[in-house]
């Protein structure tokens, strides 16, 4: 089972070619550029026949796990079907520059400007830009505009954000990019915002909270109206964490709720593909107070025509060159366009639903720490006797994967020991997350009959557990001959 | 309608009847009331494949592109070999994420760690990481690679950059509390290298473009003379597609190597997705941000693949994280090194060298015009050029009624030529010839 692979650089035979350029219908013309900036030598890049590079790449991916390959319940990422017709249609905009004339654009200007329209009717936000990358690049720009809000009114002293410890790395990291400090608040026993916390943490010095709800823990805050008055009576902006948006379509509102700003994962609750780790999508909504601040440029509508509007004195600026990802924006926007709002709805309904099912037949086999209603996604822990058998959640997981599937993801939310975050999506059918229980139901059996085994695992994959101590101290991260 | 919910409504009941409910809204009680939404939501209906496919060709239709292009400005039509997007289309790679497990993922660990080392031999430098959002947000996080390794808060940039990637530096310099020193162009098109030695004091190192936003290349290496004497470091934002003909960062002394690999194989896709990448020397490898995979072993001694360095990122180190990126453009990364592969060294050099002939050839026709004048002629270039005419806007204008697409016009009434390897001498004297009947048709008006 175990099998090493070749790097591609290993397949390398001088000579060989697969590549295949147009005629040259051009005079050479490198004795125009001085020597001085010319290349001394070659790349070192490897050489091979075409068939020979497709096998290495097709052999690599079935060294890869994909939710096209089976049950990917990785909590706070949202591993939905990616629908195959959105992956057929994106790519008709492949050959678009981006920097045409507007008049020769208008069909991906329109395209983007109704979207932007949709995700304002499903936020409850005023305005959306699309331009973000990726969540983290979202919360980023979420925050400049926080930034510019309080400094725009001429108060620079709101320098502190605040951020439950229930919160995602992310929150954090990116608080502080953005030039905060960041104050952390103890999340309350049931797993919610502490309001007692939060309201000796908030002063003159508060720009904002960012939170995420439903939570980490996958469970609906309920005092989310007292939070937002905490914070805004103090000064402060309310950020909301968009990962989880996948529990609650149609049903309430981000916007409603008394946020000001957040972000949208396009790849995790519009269903745009991970891609291995990206592209994502991020776009960031806003309140009216918040407009004027806006990344440029802005799709408006002129006469006849949509332009981009560079003209926002207030704006934070660009966060990054041209629009956004465009290539995902248009997946998302052909998947809200199948659904439709109802359709929509029936997603966050039954990814809800799903949790709730498992969780529910999980509960007896492992602990569930905060065992009421989930959201869409629900938390377990190994039980007590588990651990005294010195099997951890690490333990579980890659017993998991010798059973065919994806683990949960591990350790997160920190405020839970030994967390394992489920969150199976509305895409799963009741069989598939019925043999993930019997999966996880069988681990359950084996730590008490054979727990050597689960330490040994994972054993049906090309290789086994990696020494990362090793890894990270003395990193290889390129290859070289020898 | 569809939302891909497998489950039927009879099998959606006895669910809920198994958790003890009797509707889907029984799952939504710990939502206070009145925040929830009392009407649906007011969206178009939904729509079946076919239905969906028709609206998307109309805004396909709306756009008017297609035709010849010669427009560049940081998105480049290159050509793509067809393997690169039929392998990225492999669902193993498109529909996971982060690789986490590695031992479920070593497929793609592997990709990465074979993009990283594509991306160390284009540049010469020792480490890459495994991609940021673009080619300006590489460059916002260089400035604060720079900040972290220098202790320094000021940082020169040349103003011959992007004019996004310079306005991107700016939106994160001002919240990283960054002075961002700017050193002009001098009249040769390339920065102004007293300049920099003027004012490198202090100065935790410079970021500049080669070949810069105008086409022209840099004297990197007096660059880098000028930068190092003050002890700073060397920020060079490259095209990749010019590294098979064009001194690479390490060979001038580039500390840290940055810049968009859109050109190795990825669409234009009107602005992205495309994919930043970093390079560095070994000495800046732990200031990197983002994901890095390595190599180690397992038990047994097989050669394994994971993500690395993670002390430097946001899910261990939070708030004192060197970034806060997290998800970031890895399938866009394999697919420039799955380019790079097919392209190989041979073919690395060959599409450099087709770039530089048909952008020297198009830059002489179009200068055999009366009245257009290449505007820095003392300067070599790879495949953009800056020419001055009388009249840009209506050149343009007489293009695009044959579908093509013309040069930028730069704000100064310039007008910024691209030509690639998918451009051919035919569009050429075509395109000459449309301009010299609105340079002709301008002088009869006058």
């Amino acid at each position: 089972m175990r099998s090493e692979y070749k790097l591609i650089f290993e397949r390398s035979h001088e000579g060989r070619r697969a590549y295949d350029l147009p005629k040259c219908d051009a005079p050479d013309a490198m004795n125009e550029i001085p020597e001085c900036f010319r290349a001394e030598s070659e790349l070192a890049l490897p050489e091979l026949g075409e068939v020979d590079l497709v096998r290495h790449f097709t052999n690599l991916s079935r060294r890869n796990f994909g939710v096209d390959n089976g049950f990917y319940p990785l909590g706070s990422c949202t591993m939905k079907y990616n629908p195959k017709i959105n992956e057929e249609l994106a790519p008709m905009f492949d050959d678009v520059h981006p920097l045409l004339e507007p008049e020769m654009a208008q069909g991906c200007l329109a395209l983007m400007a109704d979207m932007e329209h949709m995700l304002c009717e499903i936020c409850g936000m005023d305005a959306f830009t699309l331009q973000p990358a990726a969540g983290a690049h979202g919360e980023l720009t979420g925050l400049m505009h926080i930034r510019a809000y309080h400094e725009h009114r001429g108060d620079f002293e709101r320098k502190v954000m605040i951020v439950p410890d229930a919160a995602h790395g992310t929150n954090p990291a990116s608080a502080a990019m953005a030039g905060f400090k960041v104050k952390e608040i103890k999340s309350a026993p049931d797993g919610g915002v502490d309001l007692d916390a939060l309201r000796a943490a908030v002063g003159p010095d508060t720009a904002g909270l960012m939170l995420t709800n439903p939570s980490t823990l996958g469970l609906f805050e309920r005092n989310i109206k007292e939070i937002a008055k905490i914070v805004h009576e103090a000064g402060g902006l309310l950020y909301y964490d968009g990962a989880n948006l996948n529990a609650i379509m149609g049903i309430v509102r981000p916007g409603d709720m008394g946020f000001d700003v957040m972000h949208i994962n396009l790849h995790k609750t519009f269903s745009t593909p991970h891609g291995g780790g990206g592209p994502g999508s991020g776009p960031v909504g806003v309140k009216s107070h918040l407009i004027p601040f806006m990344p440029v440029p802005r799709i408006e509508q002129k006469d006849d025509m949509l332009v981009l509007n560079y003209d926002k004195p207030d704006s934070i600026g660009k966060i990054k060159s041209f629009y956004g990802n465009f290539g995902v924006i248009a997946k998302a926007y052909c998947y809200i366009r199948s659904l439709g709002g109802e359709g929509l709805k029936e997603a966050s309904e039954n990814a809800v639903l799903n949790a709730n099912y498992v969780m529910n037949k999980l509960r007896g086999i492992y602990d569930i720490p905060h065992d009421r209603t989930c959201m869409h996604e629900c938390v377990v822990t190994p039980t007590e006797e588990m651990m005294k058998n010195e099997i951890h959640t690490s333990d579980i997981a890659k017993a998991l994967i010798d059973r065919g599937y994806h683990p949960p993801t591990i350790y997160f939310p920190l405020i839970v020991h030994e967390a394992m975050m489920i969150e199976p999506t509305e895409t799963e059918s009741r069989e598939t997350l019925d043999e993930f229980v019997e999966a996880m139901r069988g681990i359950a059996e084996q730590v008490k009959t054979d727990a050597a085994a689960i330490h040994a695992a994972p054993v049906t994959t090309p290789v086994g557990r990696p020494d990362e101590v090793t890894a990270a101290r003395k990193p290889i991260v390129k290859y070289e001959e020898e | 309608m569809k939302s891909y919910v497998p489950n039927t409504e009879k099998e959606r009941l006895e669910m809920l009847a198994e958790i003890g409910m009797s509707s889907m809204d029984d799952l939504f009680t710990d939502i206070p009331a009145d925040l929830k939404l009392d009407r649906k939501l007011d969206l178009p209906d939904p729509m079946s494949e076919s239905e969906l496919r028709d609206l998307i060709r109309g805004f396909v239709y709306l756009n008017e592109e297609g035709g010849p292009l010669f427009r560049g400005a940081g998105a480049y039509r290159h050509y793509t070999p067809s393997v690169v997007p039929q392998l990225a289309m492999r669902s193993e790679f498109y529909t996971a994420y982060t690789p986490y497990q590695a031992e479920m993922s070593q497929g793609m660990l592997q990709s990465l760690f074979e993009y990283q080392t594509v991306i160390c031999r284009l540049t010469g430098l020792d480490a890459a990481n495994a991609s940021v959002y673009d080619g300006a947000t590489a460059a916002a996080e260089s400035m604060l690679m720079l900040r972290d390794n220098k202790r320094k808060k000021k940082i020169l940039y040349a103003e011959s950059l992007n004019p996004d990637v310079i306005t991107v530096m700016h939106t994160y310099a001002h919240c990283a509390g960054l002075e961002l020193f700017k050193i002009p162009m001098t009249d040769k098109g390339t920065a102004d290298i007293a300049a920099i030695e003027a004012n490198m004091e202090g100065a935790a190192g410079y970021i500049g473009a080669t070949p810069n936003y105008f086409g022209n290349i840099e004297p990197m290496d007096k660059i880098a003379e000028a930068v190092h004497a003050k002890g700073g470091l060397l920020v060079a934002y490259v095209n990749p597609i010019t590294l098979g003909v064009l001194k690479r960062p390490a060979d001038y002394g580039a500390d840290i190597a940055i810049g968009d690999g859109q050109p190795l194989g990825l669409p234009l896709a009107f602005g992205g997705p495309y994919v930043g990448f970093m390079a560095a020397t070994k000495k800046l490898m732990r200031n990197l941000p983002g994901r890095i995979a390595g190599e180690t072993r397992d038990a047994e001694g097989n050669r394994v693949f994971v993500l690395t360095l993670q002390a430097r990122e946001q899910h261990i180190r939070r708030e004192m994280a060197a970034s806060n990126i997290c998800s970031n453009q890895m399938l866009c990364a394999i697919m420039a090194s799955m380019y790079c592969c097919v392209m190989g060294p041979k073919g690395m050099r060959e599409v450099g060298e087709q770039n530089v002939a048909k952008a020297h050839l198009l830059a002489k026709k179009l200068c055999e015009i009366e009245g257009v004048k290449l505007r820095f002629p003392e300067t070599p270039f790879f495949n953009e050029f800056v020419i001055d005419v009388p009249c840009a806007d209506d050149i343009n204008k007489a293009l695009m009624n044959y579908s093509i697409t013309g040069g930028l016009v730069l704000p100064d009434g310039g007008m910024l030529w691209c030509a690639t390897e998918m451009n051919s001498v035919d569009e050429f004297d075509f395109v000459c010839d449309i301009i010299q009947d609105t340079v002709d048709s301008m002088g009869g008006e006058e």
